[in-house]
């Protein structure tokens, strides 16, 4: 009994372990949080946190009623929940520049990672926007942006 | 006595939990709150119309979106986000359960949505009408 406790609990470490390496390796990202989720997650995918560094997500929390054009304002007591959610999981800075950058699709990391993808697909109506990260990467609203998880619209 | 007590405070914890803001509704329960509020403001008030809710969902007020830019003409049909182009599941209580069944997400869509189409907060008889059409709708 208590050999098998251990075991179960070796296992679940060596899961865990492996899940952190894969994030690293294949573009998997944290999105596990019912709050973030079911706000955020309404009107577009729940973006990774990871892809913006911590003073970026609480600009964007700190004005969600004006929201890329739209009003996406919470209450109060479900913001704080959700913005420390994504400073938890909040990437790097390395921005480099003085005011925090708002936009994913703006970060030095987002257009490298993207030069390589022609502008008749980021013009294709399948396509629609740079934020609609699920016309290409498949299980992106999974978290999941791994290579093999890309499939271009025709 | 001890037990009694702690009886008392959990059912009054499931009472406040069951009082707030998870408390499922109904449709007609939204209708009505709209309704005293709409009778409130104007005295003159006529009961709501799903003619009217149906023009005002899909004419613009404004500004560049109508309801419909997002919901689409059809309330009962699945919907696109007009920016992103998520998917919207429909907003018709008919055919989705999951519509007006809660206070605080109503609350939260009319408030987001009002702003973005006509730049202020929708007034009760705006949401009775509206909600009247999308019930009518089958």
């Amino acid at each position: 009994m208590h050999t098998m406790k251990r075991l179960a609990l070796l296992l679940t470490l060596a899961g865990g372990a492996g899940l952190a390496m894969a994030d690293k390796d294949e573009h998997r990202y944290n999105i596990s949080n019912p709050t973030y989720k079911a706000e955020c997650a309404s009107c577009h995918i729940a973006y990774p946190p990871g892809l913006l560094p911590a003073r970026s997500w609480r600009a964007l929390m700190a004005g969600l009623d004006k929201h890329f054009g739209t009003d996406a304002s919470l209450d109060a007591p479900t913001a704080a929940r959700i913005t420390a959610f994504l400073e938890q999981n909040a990437g790097r800075d390395r921005s480099g520049s003085a005011t925090p950058v708002l936009r994913i699709t703006e970060t030095r990391w987002f257009v490298r990672e993207h030069d390589e993808v022609p502008a008749r697909t980021w013009n294709s109506p399948k396509v629609k926007s740079a934020a609609n990260c699920t016309a290409c990467h498949v299980d992106g609203d999974q978290g999941n942006f791994s290579e093999h998880g890309i499939r271009l619209p025709r | 006595m001890h037990a009694d007590l702690l009886i008392r405070a959990g059912l009054i914890a499931l009472s406040v939990t069951l009082g707030g803001a998870a408390r499922a509704e109904t449709p007609a329960d939204f209708l009505r709150t709209f309704e005293a509020a709409a009778r409130q403001e104007q005295a003159g008030f006529a009961g709501f119309s799903t003619l009217r809710g149906a023009a005002f969902f899909s004419s613009t007020h404004g500004r560049e979106w109508s309801c419909a830019s997002c919901h689409t003409r059809n309330p009962a049909a699945e919907g696109r986000h007009a920016k992103t182009d998520k998917p919207i599941a429909p907003l018709a209580p008919a055919a989705n359960a999951e519509r007006f069944a809660r206070a605080d997400k109503v609350e939260k869509w009319f408030r987001r949505n009002c702003n973005d189409v006509l730049g202020r907060a929708c007034t009760p008889a705006e949401k009775g009408d509206v909600l009247a059409y999308l019930m009518s709708v089958r």
